[in-house]
């Protein structure tokens, strides 16, 4: 057994360290990529704008569910006054990133993965290589930069539509007062908070973007191997983004 | 498909300076002697391994310049590796491969990628880029290795994509194009960028007679009018004779016969017999290596 988990982590870092490998690739060619911006353009669109109905109905069903348990727990001290703030920070800070970094990788991630997977399972990157082009700059910088780049565009539409969701319920059906709502918010959520929720978003952007990229450029060109490929992007991006958030939470408190 | 060789004849008058001029034009095959002192790709005492499992062993190859070159041999002989080694996918366990001068040992990703913008590949399947027009696909390589302007590349484009008879189909996408139209759309965009040598891997899988026609009219007509150095794999012996100047053919990991098509068809060999004769048992037996037939059918544990 203890064998078992010894391999298992050695096989862990091995791939740990080939993703770190093919990080410091990806930013080796991002300055040329960055030249043609129109190939990134495309995929802040096609991760970006198409993931946003799935963001937003997602955000506005947390914001509701966000308030209305914080209603039903701040009224057992008589301050529902601070829902605003309850669910504001809870947003901007925590949920906003990490529901937004676990919904990409399931909606974007795995379809960059499955893409890229898929353009090795037909032979479109072996294709490139033999037209003397790196598919890496080519095919992966953009993807990886259109993720990058929407990451924390998504949280913060996520955080928006939430504290929206927080105070219809809050404010519309169980009359909070709207006044107090967002006065309490305004006065309680600082800079900090919101750099918190940035840099959180801005770290699982990069994290979920190479994790896609990573697993569909190595995945086996078999309907297995992009199968795989598509659930180990789910996989590895959820456990990844959970402990990070940690980090960066502990980060931000110990300062 | 006369228009065909006379719009490719036209572009092969403007061909890179120091690029070696088509040694025989178009002239028809039984003109054609080999000369193999003139080979553009030399492979010699070449090893290579795949999770232990020997593919060649000591291969030795000369490619003729200017000539139509099949490779052919069973499955799993390693055809479609050869290719790969030639064209630095894949790196040799020992032995020299040089490719148009260039020797690959120890080549850097730099330089390899210069060598193969002498080179053109045609895959099994396309490989088209989904995501672009028959058109865009054809321009990739001109708008990443050049900086010529749009109306060049239309008309470089369109050239090729009349060569291969689908200027019609310009705009078509990937998915609607049929698997031998798509091939021709490769095919043309394998061409574009005037390579010296045109690799095809399996280039008849799957195609209907007629596609079959004309991807082997059009291997024949490029690489005369255009002065390629073609290399075929192939599983068709006789399609691929009809145009091949030469065949190699490959068994365990080494060349076993060389020669015309006519020298191969009576080569005094039970392999190439075999090969030729597409028999079903011989040097190449038809049953895997198992245990005692009966001896498995009546043991008692069902023999597994």
């Amino acid at each position: 057994m203890f064998g078992d988990l010894w391999t298992s982590l050695i096989e862990s870092l091995d791939r740990l360290g080939d993703m770190v490998r093919f990080l410091l690739r990806i930013l080796a060619q991002t300055p040329r990529a960055l030249l043609r911006f129109q190939l990134i353009t495309d995929q802040v669109y096609n991760t970006g704008a198409l993931s946003l109905v799935i963001i937003m109905l997602s955000g506005l069903f947390v914001g509701m569910v966000l308030g209305l348990q914080g209603f039903e727990l701040l009224q057992r001290f008589g301050s529902e006054e601070a829902l605003g703030t309850a669910a504001a920070i809870g947003l901007v800070k925590e949920l906003g990133p990490v529901v937004t970094a676990l919904l990409f990788a399931g909606r974007a991630g795995t379809a960059l993965a499955s893409e890229l997977g898929l353009m090795r399972a037909t032979d479109q990157l072996s294709a490139m290589e033999m037209m003397a082009v790196d598919p890496v700059g080519r095919v992966v910088v953009p993807r990886f930069l259109g993720g990058v780049i929407t990451m924390p565009l998504l949280a913060a539409i996520f955080s928006m539509i939430g504290i929206y969701g927080a105070q219809l319920v809050g404010v519309q059906f169980m009359h909070v007062d709207g006044g107090s709502f967002w006065s309490q918010m305004q006065s309680s959520v600082g800079l900090r908070d919101i750099n918190e929720g940035i840099v959180k978003s801005a770290v699982f952007g990069v994290a979920c973007s190479l994790i896609a990229v990573y697993e569909g450029y190595h995945a086996a060109p078999t309907a297995e191997g992009v199968g795989a490929a598509t659930t180990r992007t789910v996989v590895t991006s959820a456990v990844i983004v959970l402990f990070l958030d940690y980090l960066i939470t502990a980060f931000f408190l110990r300062g | 498909m006369k228009t065909v060789t006379a719009d490719v004849r036209v572009k092969t008058k403007k061909s890179k300076p120091g690029r070696s001029p088509p040694e025989h034009g178009c002239r028809g095959r039984s003109d054609r002697k080999l000369n193999q002192s003139s080979s553009i790709i030399d492979i010699r005492g070449v090893n290579y391994s795949v999770s232990g499992r020997a593919i060649f062993d000591g291969l030795d190859m000369d490619i003729p310049r200017g000539r139509v070159s099949a490779v052919m041999g069973p499955s799993g002989t390693g055809k479609t590796t050869l290719l790969r080694l030639i064209s630095g996918q894949v790196r040799a366990d020992a032995g020299s491969i040089v490719v148009a001068g260039t020797a690959l040992e120890g080549l850097g990703r730099k330089d390899l990628f210069a060598l193969r913008r002498s080179m053109g590949m045609l895959f099994q399947n396309g490989a088209l880029l989904t995501d672009l027009s028959a058109f865009e696909n054809v321009a990739f390589p001109l708008r990443e290795h050049t900086d010529l302007p749009e109306r060049i590349i239309r008309q470089l484009v369109l050239t090729k994509l009349q060569a291969v008879g689908l200027r019609g189909a310009a705009e078509l996408m990937p998915a609607e194009l049929s698997g031998g139209m798509n091939r021709r759309v490769a095919l043309a965009r394998a061409i574009v960028m005037d390579p010296q040598i045109l690799i095809y891997d399996e280039p008849f899988v799957g195609l209907d007679p007629i596609s079959m026609g004309v991807i082997l009219r059009l291997i024949r007509r490029l690489n005369d009018a255009l002065g390629l150095t073609s290399i075929v794999v192939s599983h068709d012996v006789h399609e691929i004779s009809s145009v091949a100047d030469v065949v190699y053919l490959l068994s365990g990991g080494k060349v076993v016969a060389k020669g015309t098509p006519q020298e191969l068809a009576s080569f005094p060999s039970e392999i190439v017999k075999q090969f030729v004769g597409g028999l079903a048992d011989g040097p190449v037996p038809f049953h895997y290596p198992a245990p005692d037939y009966f001896g498995q059918l009546l043991a008692r544990d069902g023999g597994r």
